[in-house]
């Protein structure tokens, strides 16, 4: 079967759906590759370099989709290339078919069979084909090299001949994927990042990108990131309030706000204020990555930059992935790649479109002149459901808890002693002095044993073993000491024991020193 | 030679044997520590021969005898593999409880000449004792070398009613004792021999494979307590010392692996594995397979590398292809190291000197403790042949049977790469979930040869 990518028509998207080297690997999947002559000139892949890589180039798009039986796209489809559909064929792109009821309708009416990549459910197995999280990678990426300069300092703090530069302090709210990739980048070029979430089990998250997680103070039942596949739901309006709160504690400190926070099938929650805004230094800097969604952010311009009154610049572009039109074509032609390897179980370049599949079911949208939209909810739950926590302990509970435990060792070991010390008296009573004497010795070398093995290395065991068993070969003593004629069959016994309690010694010896030998030092 | 000098001889033996022992808490003080115990033994074994109590005519027996010893404990030394190091600590233990048995046996027949009171009664609890403890060494070791050596099937064999067994053996035991000490007569002994081989036999045998670490340890301290008895039958004092030492230093072994199995002493001497206390947790996602051309680019990529054996790498004999590759990466200027838990292998240590063999240096092969907490800032760890010691259930699922054991955590690292014959379980017979992890790439095939070929893409 031919697989084709279009050039983007949306005015200023420079993505691409297929790459010289995802054209690669879909040959390998049994594909024929076909590609829009110019559709990769904007994320600098010229025809010759899909030449190169065995791919078809083709003059117009109309002759694209009339060749090709997969089609793959970024943008959703508009009107025109909705025209060019015919039965039978797969159109795979983003979709958003929540928001694109009529397209979805139009799409059916032709008979094509639509894979929405922005419906690939959030599980394990799906990662490589979530075209969301990789462009929210690259948006969280870009928005603090947007960020940086339109900014008029460093990020990071120095200390120069010229003088003392402070830190930028980044706020980071919102703890998706493109806030955790702001989080990293920031953080990498020096800034003091803080960041916030509605959702507390990704504090673990931001701290281990090197973040500050700005915590709320808040008893309510905390809402359960598993619920939502993954995503944030809305608050309480009483939540709200101490968010905002909070935030207003924060604008006059931030030099940078940086925020990401999205609620699946909702306006973009607001969050940070006019007030906020007017609060900020002159020179600070907003990036709303919901601006698309009505942004976070009062002020916020859909697809602008702004300046208020106070010197604030608020950055509201949503197309910040085909900004970097390089890499978003990469990762989500790798997506589209996985996605068509999950199609093509045989990998023999047929298309297999199998409904019984979470991933693949989730993701159509159309199937054999059927909306498939919205789907089942998937088999496998995205993350695992989080279990209640046990109460931290106090310092003092800890302190309380150390102390029991060492007056109970203690006891136990008082306790040890006096009944080792009871033993001993029973047997000194009944035994011999000659005994005593024997049971001195013994006593004293278990404990010297017990000193001494303590401190042999891990990684020495073996040679300990080997070494343990030489001279546990002193048994021949026994043996010698009876050989001296006590008749035949004592003669015999103390033979055998002889010979066999050499063996041990000169094996014992031999072999840990063979052992011994081996271990060096690089 | 006086009594007197065959006393200062002991002293300086035990002397020498703490000494050798002690030696052993570094790899460069090690080798001059074995000198100490060679020497140490050589002075106890002249004092004694040339000593009063050994009759002159004697010295035509010993010389061939310890000759052929000699002989025989060097070919065995000369010849074994380092793979095959617990099966031959096992036999040597096998040795000592014979011994002890033997010399046990000989002091019943030689009788109580001398001796009043309360010492015969001590001498007789001594002779009892000592074949006791030699007997259970004896044909422990025999069966736990039988199954080290793959001889007999390694799993557990669990009898109905085996601690009833056990317990009525031991019970048996100590009544064949007070009728031995009531002069029923020598037949008493031997009847307590054979019940103590078939405790010994039984015990071991109902232990499995993976716990045999502590069987092996645990015997090690046992040869020691035969030694010591025997010491105390014959009234040597550095036979108690001896004993002590090594009953001691077998005991602590035994401590530290149940400790890296978080099972205690008892249930793991009593045999058979722990069912689980509650159905395991499901474990989601899928094994990904992966192949050495990727593999290699991995390790190419990556800048820190962990290497975690186990027993799987000592069946493939893969320690010198392991080796090689880490030289390889060593050269390229990656940080290889070794991540190595208390319990892989099949004897504690194993995998050290395994990877001592085939010449990896020693200081960047680590304890578990003291690498645990690099696995988040590690790019490739490659797991081969182990399982158990690398098993997140034991701190993620409360209900697994390992729920508790301390276990390197690999799948903190970016990549894990698991080298494995196939998808089964491993000994233990648990999933293990860090197979599905996302990060987790199977490399499946015989380790040796998994590895092989990636040297072949490793320049």
């Amino acid at each position: 079967m031919r697989i084709g990518a279009p050039k983007e028509i949306y005015p200023g998207e420079t993505r691409v759906a297929m790459t010289p080297a995802s054209a690669i690997e879909l040959q390998k999947l049994g594909y024929e590759c076909l590609i829009e002559k110019g559709a990769g000139d904007a994320s600098r892949f010229s025809d010759q370099n899909y030449k190169d890589a065995g791919v078809k180039v083709v003059a117009t798009a109309a002759a694209l989709y009339k060749a090709a039986d997969v089609v793959a796209k970024v943008r959703p489809p508009e009107d025109i290339e909705i025209k060019r559909l015919r039965k039978g064929q797969t159109l795979v792109s983003f979709f958003y078919p929540a928001q694109n009821e009529k397209l979805m309708v139009a799409a059916n009416k032709k008979g094509a069979n639509l894979i929405a990549m922005d419906m690939v459910p959030r599980i394990s197995r799906a990662q490589k084909m979530d075209a969301l999280s990789s462009m929210a990678n690259i948006a969280g990426y870009r928005a603090v090299t947007e960020a940086a300069n339109s900014f008029g300092r460093f990020f990071t703090g120095q200390i120069t001949a010229a003088g003392k530069v402070p830190p930028a302090k980044i706020l980071v709210v919102g703890a998706g994927v493109a806030g955790l990739a702001a989080i990293g980048a920031a953080q990498s070029m020096g800034a003091m990042v803080y960041a916030f979430d509605v959702r507390p089990e990704v504090a673990e998250q931001i701290e281990s990108m090197g973040a500050e997680f700005v915590f709320l103070e808040f008893e309510e039942e905390q809402q359960d990131g598993a619920a939502t596949g993954g995503y944030a739901a809305p608050s309480s309006p009483i939540f709200r309030e101490k968010q905002l709160e909070k935030f207003r504690e924060l604008a006059p400190d931030m030099d940078i706000v940086i925020t990401t926070a999205l609620i699946p099938g909702r306006d973009a929650p607001k969050l940070w204020l006019q007030d906020m805004v007017a609060a900020m230094k002159p020179g600070s800097v907003i990036v709303d990555l919901a601006a698309e969604r009505g942004g976070n952010c009062d002020l916020t311009v859909a697809d602008k930059k702004i300046v208020t009154d106070n010197g604030v610049t608020i950055i509201g572009y949503t197309d910040l992935p085909a900004r970097m039109a390089a890499q978003s074509s990469t990762l989500y032609a790798t997506n589209i790649r996985h996605m068509m390897n999950d199609l093509t179980p045989k990998k023999d370049g047929k298309l297999k479109h199998d409904m019984k599949d979470d991933v693949i079911r989730g993701a159509t949208v159309t199937y054999k002149d059927k909306i498939t939209f919205p789907p089942p909810p998937p088999k496998v739950q995205a993350i695992a459901v989080q279990k209640p926590k046990a109460p931290e302990k106090t310092a003092d509970e800890i302190k309380a808890e150390e102390a029991a435990a060492s007056l109970k060792a203690g006891k136990q070991q008082t306790m040890l002693l006096i009944v080792g010390g009871l033993i001993m008296l029973l047997i000194g009573a009944y035994a011999p002095a000659s005994f005593m004497q024997h049971f001195i010795v013994f006593a004293l070398s278990c404990f010297v044993g017990f000193q001494v093995i303590w401190n042999v290395s891990h990684a020495l065991h073996t040679p300990l073993m080997a070494i343990t068993n030489a001279i546990s070969g002193i048994i021949i003593l026994g043996a010698l000491l009876q050989i001296g004629g006590h008749g035949f069959i004592v003669t015999v016994l103390a033979s055998v024991s002889i010979l066999i309690a050499t063996i041990n010694i000169v094996g014992g010896f031999m072999v840990t020193r063979r052992m011994l030998q081996m271990f060096q030092k690089s | 030679m006086s009594a007197g000098i065959v006393t200062a001889a002991y002293i300086a033996a035990s002397v020498l044997f703490i000494l050798a022992l002690g030696g052993l808490s570094n790899q460069e003080k090690a080798k001059r520590a074995v000198w100490f115990g060679i020497v140490g033994m050589a002075i106890a074994v002249f004092a004694t021969i040339f000593g009063p109590e050994v009759a002159g005519w004697s010295f035509m027996l010993l010389i061939p005898l310890m000759g052929i010893g000699a002989f025989l404990g060097a070919v065995v030394a000369k010849r074994v593999e380092m793979t095959e190091m617990p099966q031959l600590v096992a036999a040597l233990h096998s040795f000592v409880g014979l011994a002890a048995v033997f010399i046990g046996l000989n002091s019943d027949i030689v009788g109580t000449h001398g001796l009043v009171g309360a010492e015969v009664s001590i001498h007789e609890v001594e002779i009892f004792l000592g074949v006791f403890i030699g007997a259970i060494t004896f044909t422990g070791s025999i069966i736990a070398y039988g199954k080290l050596a793959g001889k007999i099937d390694g799993k557990a064999l669990i009898l109905p009613g085996r601690h009833v067994m056990n317990a009525g053996g031991a019970i048996l035991s100590f009544i064949l004792l007070i009728m031995y000490m009531g002069d029923s007569g020598s037949w008493t002994l031997y009847l307590m021999l054979i019940i103590a081989f078939a405790i010994g036999a039984h015990l071991v045998a109902a232990i499995g494979g993976a716990d045999m670490p502590v069987v092996v340890s645990m015997l090690n301290s046992y040869s020691g307590w035969a030694a010591a008895a025997t010491g105390f039958l014959l009234g040597n004092d550095l036979l108690i010392v001896t004993g002590a030492l090594v009953g001691s230093s077998g005991a602590i072994l035994s401590y530290i692996m149940c400790k890296a199995m978080n099972r205690s002493f008892i249930s793991v001497i009593l045999g058979g594995f722990g069912g689980p206390s509650g159905p395991a947790m499901e474990i989601e996602g899928e094994m990904t397979a992966t192949d050495a051309a990727t593999v290699a680019a991995q390790l190419d990529e990556a800048s820190a590398v962990i290497i975690v054996p186990g027993y799987g790498m000592a069946v493939a004999q893969a320690q010198q292809s392991v080796s090689e590759l880490t030289r390889r990466l060593r050269a390229k200027g990656k940080n290889v190291r070794f991540g190595i838990h208390p319990v892989a292998g099949r004897l504690p240590g194993h995998m050290n000197v395994l990877l001592a063999e085939a010449k990896v240096p020693y200081d960047i092969v680590l304890e578990m403790d003291e690498i645990n907490a690099d696995f988040p800032e590690t790019d490739v760890v490659m797991v081969i042949g182990s399982n158990d010691i690398v098993n997140p259930a034991a701190e993620e699922d409360p209900n697994s049977p390992i729920a508790g054991m301390p276990v390197l955590e690999v799948w903190k690292a970016k990549t894990v790469i698991v080298s494995k014959r196939g998808q089964g379980t491993g000994y233990s017979g648990i999933e293990n979930p860090l197979f599905f992890k996302e990060n987790t790439r199977m490399f499946y095939g015989d380790a040796k040869a998994s590895l092989d070929q990636l040297l072949g893409l490793i320049s």
